[in-house]
C-alpha cells in the first residue's frame, strides 16, 4: 500500500471498526485512535514530502496510477503536491479537534462518529485526486453526510439548513459534472486520447472558445461550496444549525475544497478561460468579502457571525486565486489554511460557549472572562488573528494576498483591492465589538457565575488548532516555502 | 433442426419447463402442503437464474425469427436476477396473502409466462415474433396487478393496465404495418436493408416508439403509471417499474441502434424532446407524493428519462452504458419497493409519514432504504452514481451538453425528494414509530443480495467492460 492510499484505507478501516462499537465511549477511543493515526500518517508525509522533493522534480509526487474504468480511461490516480501536503495536514488536524470537541456526543454516537470520518474520506481522497473523475467522487462524498450530521445532530432549523446546504451544493456539483464532461471531451485536442487526467489535460491546448465556455461552469461549480457571493448562502445557515464538530470540519475544510478546486481544476486546465472572466469573478469575490464584513456587524448570533466572516475571508481567498500571480495564490493557500485553524478555533470555543451558558446571543452574554477565563482568553487570540494581527497566520495569508493584487498596475484592479483591503477594518470591528460585549464588563447573568471549567479533550482540541496558528504566524516560511515551490506549474498558461 | 440449435432456447425452454412442472405440482400437492408451492417455485427459478450463467453462442433459430447473443443473453440474466430477488422478496405476502386463498401457482405461472414472453420479445428477429412476446408480456401481468381480488383498487390498476397496453399494443402494431408496407419484410435482417427515410417510415417509426413507450411509461404516456403502482400488488407494481420496463427499455434500444438507425434524425429529435418531457414531469411530480408507491411510480418515471440520455447518443458507448443503467437500477429499485413491501405487509403502512423515526427503530431496514434512494439519485460512491456518470458521458460524447445540463437539473431536484424520504426516516422522531420487528429469511435474502449489489456493481469496473464487449455484438 503507498503511503498516500492509506488516507482513504485508515479511515475506512476507522469505519468498520465503529460499526461494532457499543455506546459513547468506544465510539469515541475508536475514532480518536483513528485520527490520530491519520494525523501522524500526516506530518509523517509532510516530512516525507521534503525529502521527496529534493530527489524528484515530478509536479506530484509519490504518485500512484491504477486504470479503473477502461473504456473511459478513468484512472485512479494520486499524487501530491506542497498545496496538497498543507491542506492534508489541516484536514487531519481539524478532524482530530472535531473529535476531542465531540467527546459528549450522547445521542446516537455511532452514526455520528462514522458521518464524521465518511466526510473526512470524501476530503483527503479530494486533496489526493489526479483524476477528475475520482475526484468528482471524493467531493461528492464529502458532501452528502452533512446533510444527515446537520439533520440529526444540529440545533434550531436543523431540517431546512441541512436541506438548503445538501441541495446548493449539490446542484453545484451537478454544474461541475457538466463542465467536467465538457473538459473531457476536449482533452484530445492534440490528438492524444480521451483522459480525465489533470496533469495529461493540463499539457493540451483546449481551444479557447471551450475554455470561455466551461471556465465559468468549472468556477462556479467549485466556488458555489467556498462561499461565492451570490452563492453562499447555504454557508450561514447550515453553518448556525450545524453540531460543533461538524461546524468545524465543514468552515475548517470542507470549504477549502471550492478553492482547490477552482485553482486545480479551473484555473490550471483552463488558464485562458480564466484570463477572459477573471475581471467578473473578482468582482464578486469583492462583493463577498464586504458584504460578508459588514453581515457580520449585524448579526448577534455568534455562528452567524462567524459564518458571515468565513464568507468575507473565503471571498479574499478566490478574490486572491483570480489575480492570476504566484504572490497572490500563495496568499490564498495561506489564507484557506489560516482560516481553516482559525474558524475550526471560532466553532470549538463557540460550541464550549454554548454548552455552558445555553445561548449563543452575543447580548445575552457579558463578563465571561472572568468565569471562564481558559476559553475566553484563547476566544481573544482567535480574534486577533483572525483580524490580521501580525505574529499569527493571519496577517502573513493577507499580507501575501494583497501585495499580489497590487502588482497589476491598472485601474480596475487597483479599485478592487482597495474596496476589499477595507474590509480588514471591518472585521476588527465586528471581532473587537463581540470581544467587548461578551467577554470584557460585568458579568451579566448570576447563573454564569457558575460555570463548568474548561476539560482536558476541550483544552487539546483547542491547542490542535491554535499551534498552527501562532506557528504559522512567527514561522511562516517553511510552508510559504512548501507552497511556492508547488505553485511554478500553475502559472504556464498565464503571461 | 437438432437439440444443439434447441439448446440456443435453453432459458425459454428451462423456463417453460418450470411452468409446466408447477402446474403438475398443484395437481398432485395435498391441500394442505399447499404453502410449500413457495419454495418449490424459489427453488426452481434460482436453479434457472443459475444455470441462465452458463455461456451461449450467437445464434438465430426459424429463420432468422429467434435471436440470440452475447448481450441478449446476459440481458435474460439481469432479467432473471430481478426476478428472483422480486421472488425472495414477495415469499411472505405469498405465503400469507395468496397461498391461502389457494392462488399460489397460477401467481406463478402467470408471472413466468409474462417473463418469457419477455425473453421472445428481446430474442426476438423480427416483427412478429417481437409482437407475439410484447403480447405474452403484457397480459399476464394485468391479472396480477387485479391479483388481490378484495382490494377494489388492484381491480381498478388491472382494468387501467390492460386498457393501455392493448392501446399501446394496437398502437405499435400500427406503426409496424407503416414499416412493413414500405420495406415488404418484416424480418429484422431484411428492414435494415430497404427502410428509407420517407414521411410514411417516420411516421411507422414514431408509432412504433408511441407502444414502447407505453410499456416504459415516458411522458406523455405514463399516465396509467401512478395509478397501477399505488393499487397493485407491491411485487407486481416493483415488477413492472424494474423488469417490464428494462425488457422495454433493452428492445426498444435494439430496434432504434439497428433496424431503425437510418432513421435517426427522426428519433434524435423526438428522443430529445421526450427525455427532457420526461424528465420534468416525473421529477416534478414526484415531489409532492405522499404515498410510497406513487412516489416510487414517479421516481421511475424520472428514471427512464434519464435511460434516454444513454439512447440518444446512438453508440455502441450509450448501448453498454444503458444496459449497466438498467442493471443497476434493478438492483437499487428492487431493494427500495422490498423495503415498502417488508413494511407494508407487518404494518400495512405505505405513506411518507409513517416512516418517521424508522431509523430508531428498524436501523436496518432505514440503511437498505437510504443506500437504495442514494443509488437512485446517483450519489456516489453507490452504483447509481456510476451509471448516471455514464449515461451523461453518453449523451455528451454526442455534443448533446444542453441535454446533461438539463438532466443533472433533473438530478438535483430528484435529491429533494429522496432525501424527503431519508428526512423522515432519520431526521425525524415519531411518537408512534413503525415497532421493531424481524424479517423473515426470504425478504433478508432478497433485501441483502440488492444491498451487495449496490454497493459492489459500481466500483467492480470489469463488468462495465464485459457489457461493453458483449454489446459489440450489435454494433458491427
Amino acid at each position: 500500500m503507498d503511503i498516500l492510499s492509506l488516507f482513504i484505507t485508515v479511515p475506512v478501516l476507522t469505519i468498520l471498526a465503529l460499526v461494532f462499537t457499543k455506546g459513547l465511549r468506544q465510539a469515541r477511543i475508536v475514532s480518536m485512535i483513528g485520527s490520530l493515526i491519520q494525523l501522524a500518517m500526516t506530518i509523517n508525509l509532510v516530512f516525507a514530502y521534503f525529502k521527496e522533493r529534493d530527489i524528484n522534480q515530478d509536479i506530484m509526487v509519490f504518485t500512484k496510477d491504477v486504470v479503473w474504468f477502461e473504456q473511459f480511461n478513468i484512472h485512479y490516480a494520486i499524487g501530491v503536491d506542497g498545496i496538497s501536503v498543507a491542506l492534508l495536514l489541516l484536514t487531519a488536524i481539524v478532524v482530530l479537534a472535531g473529535v476531542f470537541i465531540s467527546w459528549k456526543m450522547s445521542d446516537l454516537p455511532k452514526e455520528f462518529f462514522i458521518s464524521l470520518i465518511v466526510l473526512s474520506i470524501g476530503v483527503y481522497g479530494f486533496f489526493i485526486s489526479l483524476d477528475l473523475f475520482t475526484m468528482f467522487v471524493f467531493f461528492e462524498i464529502a458532501v452528502i453526510p452533512m446533510y444527515l450530521l446537520i439533520g440529526i445532530w444540529g440545533t434550531g432549523p436543523r431540517e431546512y439548513a441541512a436541506m438548503k446546504l445538501t441541495l446548493m451544493l449539490m446542484g453545484a456539483s451537478a454544474i461541475l459534472l457538466v463542465a467536467i464532461l465538457g473538459i473531457y471531451f476536449n482533452s484530445n485536442t492534440d490528438g492524444g486520447p480521451l483522459t480525465f487526467n489533470i496533469l495529461e489535460i493540463a499539457k493540451v491546448n483546449i481551444p479557447f472558445e471551450v475554455q470561455k465556455l466551461f471556465f465559468p461552469l468549472t468556477f462556479i461549480g467549485f466556488a458555489v461550496i467556498g462561499a461565492l457571493f451570490p452563492f453562499h448562502t447555504w454557508s450561514p445557515d447550515g453553518h448556525a444549525s450545524a453540531p460543533t464538530a461538524v461546524s468545524m470540519l465543514h468552515a475548517g475544510v470542507l470549504m477549502k475544497l471550492g478553492g482547490y478546486g477552482v485553482f486545480r481544476v479551473a484555473m490550471y486546465l483552463l488558464p485562458e478561460g480564466a484570463q477572459y472572466w477573471s475581471w467578473f469573478f473578482i468582482i464578486l469575490a469583492a462583493i463577498g468579502v464586504i458584504y460578508g464584513a459588514f453581515s457580520a456587524i449585524k448579526q448577534t448570533d455568534l455562528k452567524y457571525i462567524n459564518a458571515y466572516s468565513s464568507v468575507s475571508h473565503l471571498g479574499l481567498v478566490l478574490f486572491a486565486l483570480l489575480m492570476l500571480n504566484k504572490t497572490a495564490w500563495n496568499g490564498a493557500i495561506l489564507q484557506s489554511l489560516s482560516h481553516g485553524f482559525m474558524t475550526a478555533l471560532f466553532f470549538a470555543l463557540i460550541g464550549m460557549i454554548y454548552e455552558r451558558t445555553h445561548t449563543r446571543d452575543v447580548r445575552k452574554l457579558g463578563g465571561l472572562l472572568k468565569v471562564i477565563p481558559f476559553i475566553s482568553a484563547i476566544y481573544v487570540i482567535a480574534g486577533l488573528a483572525s483580524l490580521g494581527l501580525p505574529g499569527f497566520s493571519g496577517f502573513v495569508a493577507e499580507m501575501n494576498i494583497f501585495v499580489g493584487a497590487f502588482e497589476h498596475d491598472d485601474m480596475f484592479y487597483r479599485i478592487v483591492t482597495i474596496v476589499s483591503v477595507s474590509a480588514i477594518v471591518v472585521t476588527a470591528v465586528y471581532i473587537l465589538r463581540v470581544v467587548g460585549i461578551m467577554l470584557m464588563g460585568p458579568v451579566k447573568n448570576k447563573a454564569f457565575l457558575s460555570l463548568e471549567k474548561v476539560t482536558w479533550y476541550e483544552q487539546l482540541g483547542i491547542l490542535l488548532l491554535l499551534i498552527p496558528i501562532v506557528g504559522m504566524g512567527v514561522a511562516p516560511l517553511w510552508i510559504s516555502d512548501m507552497i511556492l515551490a508547488s505553485l511554478h506549474p500553475f502559472i504556464h498558461g498565464v503571461p | 433442426m437438432n437439440i444443439d440449435s434447441l439448446l440456443v432456447m435453453r432459458q425459454e425452454i428451462s423456463l417453460l419447463a418450470i411452468i409446466l412442472l408447477l402446474l403438475v405440482a398443484e395437481i398432485f400437492m395435498a391441500k394442505n402442503k399447499k404453502h410449500s408451492i413457495v419454495h418449490l417455485a424459489i427453488f426452481l427459478f434460482g436453479v434457472h437464474t443459475l444455470v441462465g450463467f452458463l455461456p451461449l453462442t450467437e445464434n438465430s433459430l426459424f429463420g432468422g425469427m429467434f435471436r440470440t447473443n452475447g448481450l441478449i443473453h446476459f440481458f435474460k440474466n439481469v432479467l432473471n436476477i430481478g426476478v428472483l430477488i422480486l421472488l425472495l422478496q414477495s415469499a411472505d405476502w405469498l405465503q400469507e396473502k395468496i397461498v391461502s386463498q389457494n392462488k399460489g401457482t397460477e401467481f406463478f405461472v402467470l408471472l413466468f409466462s409474462s417473463l418469457l414472453g419477455m425473453y421472445f420479445m428481446i430474442s426476438s428477429g423480427d416483427f412478429l415474433m417481437f409482437y407475439l412476446g410484447l403480447e405474452l408480456s403484457t397480459l399476464p401481468v394485468a391479472a396480477l396487478a387485479a391479483y388481490e381480488t378484495a382490494n377494489r383498487k388492484s381491480s381498478e390498476a388491472g382494468i387501467k393496465l390492460i386498457l393501455s397496453s392493448a392501446l399501446a399494443s394496437g398502437v405499435s402494431l400500427f406503426g409496424i404495418s407503416m414499416l412493413y408496407a414500405t420495406s415488404g419484410s418484416i424480418y429484422f435482417a431484411d428492414v435494415i436493408e430497404l427502410i428509407t427515410a420517407t414521411q410514411l417510415t417516420s411516421l411507422g417509426a414514431i408509432l412504433f416508439f408511441a407502444g414502447l413507450a407505453f410499456k416504459i411509461s415516458l411522458v406523455p404516456f405514463h399516465f396509467w403509471t401512478a395509478d397501477v403502482y399505488q393499487g397493485a400488488p407491491i411485487s407486481i407494481a416493483s415488477y413492472l417499474s424494474v423488469i417490464s420496463k428494462g425488457a422495454a427499455v433493452f428492445i426498444l434500444m435494439i430496434l432504434l441502434f439497428t433496424v431503425l438507425k437510418p432513421l435517426i434524425h427522426v428519433w434524435e429529435n423526438m428522443i430529445y424532446v421526450v427525455a427532457v418531457a420526461t424528465m420534468f414531469i416525473g421529477n416534478l411530480f414526484a415531489l409532492r407524493q405522499q404515498n410510497m408507491k406513487r412516489f416510487l411510480a414517479f421516481s421511475s418515471i424520472a428514471q427512464a428519462g434519464f435511460i434516454l440520455l444513454g439512447l440518444i447518443a446512438g453508440t455502441q458507448l450509450g448501448m453498454a452504458t444503458v444496459v449497466y443503467f438498467v442493471l443497476i437500477y434493478v438492483f437499487s429499485n428492487l431493494a427500495a419497493f422490498g423495503v415498502v413491501q417488508a413494511i407494508s405487509l407487518q404494518t400495512g403502512k405505505e405513506h411518507i409519514k409513517d416512516y418517521e423515526g424508522l431509523y430508531r427503530t428498524n436501523p436496518n431496514l432505514s440503511l437498505v432504504m437510504m443506500l437504495a434512494l442514494f443509488s437512485l439519485a446517483g450519489i456516489p460512491p453507490v452504483a447509481g452514481f456510476f451509471g448516471k456518470f455514464f449515461l451523461f458521458t453518453a449523451a455528451a460524447s454526442e455534443g448533446y451538453y444542453f441535454l446533461v445540463f438539463l438532466a443533472v437539473v433533473n438530478v438535483t431536484i430528484s435529491l429533494y425528494y429522496y432525501l424527503l424520504v431519508v428526512r423522515a426516516m432519520f431526521l425525524r422522531k415519531s411518537d408512534t414509530p413503525i415497532p421493531f420487528f424481524k424479517n423473515k429469511i426470504y425478504m433478508r435474502i432478497g433485501l441483502i443480495i440488492t444491498v451487495i449489489g449496490i454497493l459492489i456493481l459500481g466500483l467492480y469496473s470489469p463488468l462495465y467492460d464485459h457489457i461493453y464487449e458483449l454489446s459489440g455484438n450489435f454494433n458491427r
